[in-house]
């Protein structure tokens, strides 16, 4: 009703004051800008060590564990289903790795809209022959292009060029650690002893660096049918199937139903990875408890420049209930000083966290770990500047209402008769 | 002649703080339109006190207020604002204006609370006050930067801005030179002969009271003339 008027003096109030108002509104300023800055420096950097695993890691990966029979045939029989029985010593038996029907599954897979996409995969251990000393390692059999897509392949080939895997035949790309134990440059052959004890010459045509030393120690890649002549194996020969779907958090759910579904073994992300997620989660968990306690200290100035204020502007207090403005007029004009404080603090606030994470984010930040990263990790999620905006108005409010409550019960007689 | 603007009844008052004192006892009187009344007294007669009871800012009493006829020791807060706002006029012994503001702004503030007119109107009313009282060249003045008498003149500018039933002063003299006072009396004599406003003036100035129309004159919280 009386908006305007009341605008009106909240404003006369703070420009009277303008330099304690504008103290409050750089506590608060400063506080946004430190939680957009913390929360997106943080985050990012979270999601780049989340990467480091999680990029690489499928969401459902579909294989057959060798493990021993469930079923073994003295609790099969009739005769002693009714008994407890004990079997020692038992062994896995000769099930193979392949999984079956492949073919069928990956169409049905291509079907579900749940799915983003998947790549097939084979694992060969090899022992690499270095003159007399032999390098063990294992060289991932994957189709470039899906593995790629879903897996980003190519962003960790630190030389060479990842897509030759499919042109040239023959071709090996080698984990940059393994490269410098066999001294091979690229177009070099190295040359490969299976488990089964055959041997094969291999083209190196690129390094791969994944940012984990001891992984690139051991693992290098090469085309599907590339492993399939290596370990003697038809061109239907695969072992792993590996899923990403749109929505990561149901992995869990569609494991299990893949698993009963094509009758093979499949973990989900949040099982292989669990460790992940508890790292993330607490990291995040105190970059969001020191930004709100930066607001909450930012709001304990706005309640003091408040206070004070109300102690100087008594007499105006009481004057504006003197003349006719009720209790209720005069909590919403400290309210409304309070809330602009905020409002205006915490826009300046969003814009030079923006400002602070765009800087952070030119830093240079080089380390052989991590060969795709060039500058400190950003991310400029909007949730955080949704957040950082509404907590500063909530702070501001709540440490105005105080304040204004106590100027809304000032007795103007005890004020006017005490002069 | 005998509308009654204001009347209290009955209307006794205790201070609780420290030891229980009876401050006004059984006050009964009634002020009727354009009438210029004072009350007078000894100073902590109770007479300020009895001010701010039938200005509605003290509720702590016993006893009936009625004014323009309405009962009001029931009313809320807000309600009381209200009558304050639309119904009584202030003059205080400081002068109490918002030095945020210009003079004119200040004059304006209750006309724009009560959102009665228009506030080009209302600044036009503000305007006819002070050229009323001789000072619409302080208009657009900051508060702080006129004299003490000038600011007198400005409160009571303030006070008539909405029209009210009924002007009330708390020693409106007490902190001016024998000029000023002479001035903001004769306006108030002004109000009182020429527009018919009622006022209703504390003081302890005889000389002021003896020029009243009517002397309310109280001892030990109650009146005795």
């Amino acid at each position: 009703m009386n908006f305007k008027l009341i605008l009106n003096i909240a404003q006369s109030l703070l420009l009277a004051r303008w330099k304690q108002t504008l103290v409050a509104a750089i506590g608060v300023t400063f506080s946004i800008a430190m939680f957009i800055t913390l929360l997106s420096f943080m985050t990012g950097l979270n999601d780049l060590l989340d990467g480091l695993i999680l990029n690489r890691t499928p969401h459902i990966r579909l294989y057959n564990e060798i493990k021993p029979n469930k079923y073994q045939p003295v609790n099969l029989t009739s005769e002693y289903k009714d008994h407890y029985n004990f079997i020692q010593s038992v062994k896995s038996g000769n099930s193979r790795q392949e999984i079956y029907n492949n073919a069928a599954i990956m169409q049905a897979l291509a079907s579900d809209k749940r799915v983003m996409g998947f790549s097939p995969k084979i694992t060969a251990q090899v022992f690499f022959n270095d003159g007399t000393v032999d390098i063990t390692g294992v060289i991932n059999g994957i189709e470039v292009q899906a593995e790629n897509k879903l897996f980003h392949f190519n962003d960790y080939i630190t030389a060479g060029r990842g897509p030759d895997l499919s042109k040239v035949s023959n071709s090996i790309v080698l984990g940059k650690g393994l490269a410098e134990k066999l001294l091979a440059d690229i177009g070099d052959m190295v040359q490969v002893t299976t488990a089964k004890g055959e041997r094969f010459q291999l083209k190196v045509v690129g390094y791969f660096q994944s940012g984990i030393g001891e992984y690139d120690k051991v693992q290098c890649y090469a085309s599907v049918s590339t492993i399939q002549k290596l370990i003697g194996k038809t061109s239907n020969y695969i072992t792993d199937v590996q899923i990403k779907l749109t929505d990561v958090m149901a992995a869990p759910a569609v494991a299990k139903e893949y698993a009963r579904l094509f009758n093979v073994d499949a973990e989900d992300i949040q099982t292989a990875n669990s460790q992940f997620e508890t790292g993330s989660f607490i990291r995040t968990l105190i970059s969001y408890a020191v930004g709100i306690t930066l607001l909450i200290v930012a709001g304990f100035g706005i309640y003091n420049i408040l206070n004070m204020m109300i102690y100087e502007k008594m007499d105006s207090i009481a004057i504006l209930k003197a003349t006719g403005f009720s209790g209720r007029d005069v909590k919403r004009v400290f309210l409304l000083i309070a809330l602009s404080i905020g409002f205006s603090g915490g826009l300046v606030g969003l814009l030079m966290g923006f400002i602070f994470s765009s800087a952070i984010d030119q830093i240079p930040f080089n380390t052989a770990a991590l060969p795709t990263i060039k500058t400190y990790p950003i991310n400029y999620n909007p949730v955080f500047y949704l957040i950082g905006s509404s907590f500063s108005l909530i702070t501001t409010y709540l440490a105005g209402l105080f304040p204004a409550r106590k100027a809304s019960k000032v007795d103007p007689v005890i004020i006017i008769r005490g002069k | 002649m005998s509308d009654i603007i204001l009347e209290a009844l009955k209307i006794n008052k205790d201070f609780h703080d420290p030891v229980t004192v009876r401050v006004l006892t059984d006050i009964n009187f009634s002020v009727d339109k354009g009438e210029f009344v004072s009350v007078t007294g000894k100073s902590g007669c109770g007479k300020s006190t009895l001010l701010y009871i039938l200005s509605t800012m003290d509720t702590d009493y016993e006893g009936e207020l009625l004014i323009d006829n309405e009962p009001v020791r029931t009313k809320k807060e807000a309600q009381l604002a209200r009558i304050r706002n639309e119904k009584i006029g202030f003059v205080f012994q400081f002068h109490y204006l918002l030095n945020e503001f210009t003079v004119l702004k200040n004059v304006m503030l209750p006309g724009l609370k009560l959102n009665r007119y228009s506030e080009k109107e209302v600044e036009q009313r503000a305007m006819e006050k002070l050229k009323m009282l001789g000072i619409e060249q302080l208009a657009l003045k900051n508060a702080n930067r006129v004299s003490g008498g000038e600011k007198q003149r400005v409160a009571i500018a303030r006070a008539l801005i909405n029209d009210p039933y009924i002007i009330m002063g708390d020693e409106p003299t007490g902190n001016l030179d024998k000029k000023n006072s002479e001035i903001v009396f004769d306006i108030f004599k002004r109000l009182a002969e020429e527009f018919n406003q009622t006022l209703l003036i504390v003081t302890h100035d005889q000389g002021f009271a003896r020029r009243t129309h009517r002397i309310i004159e109280m001892e030990d919280g109650r009146i005795i003339h």
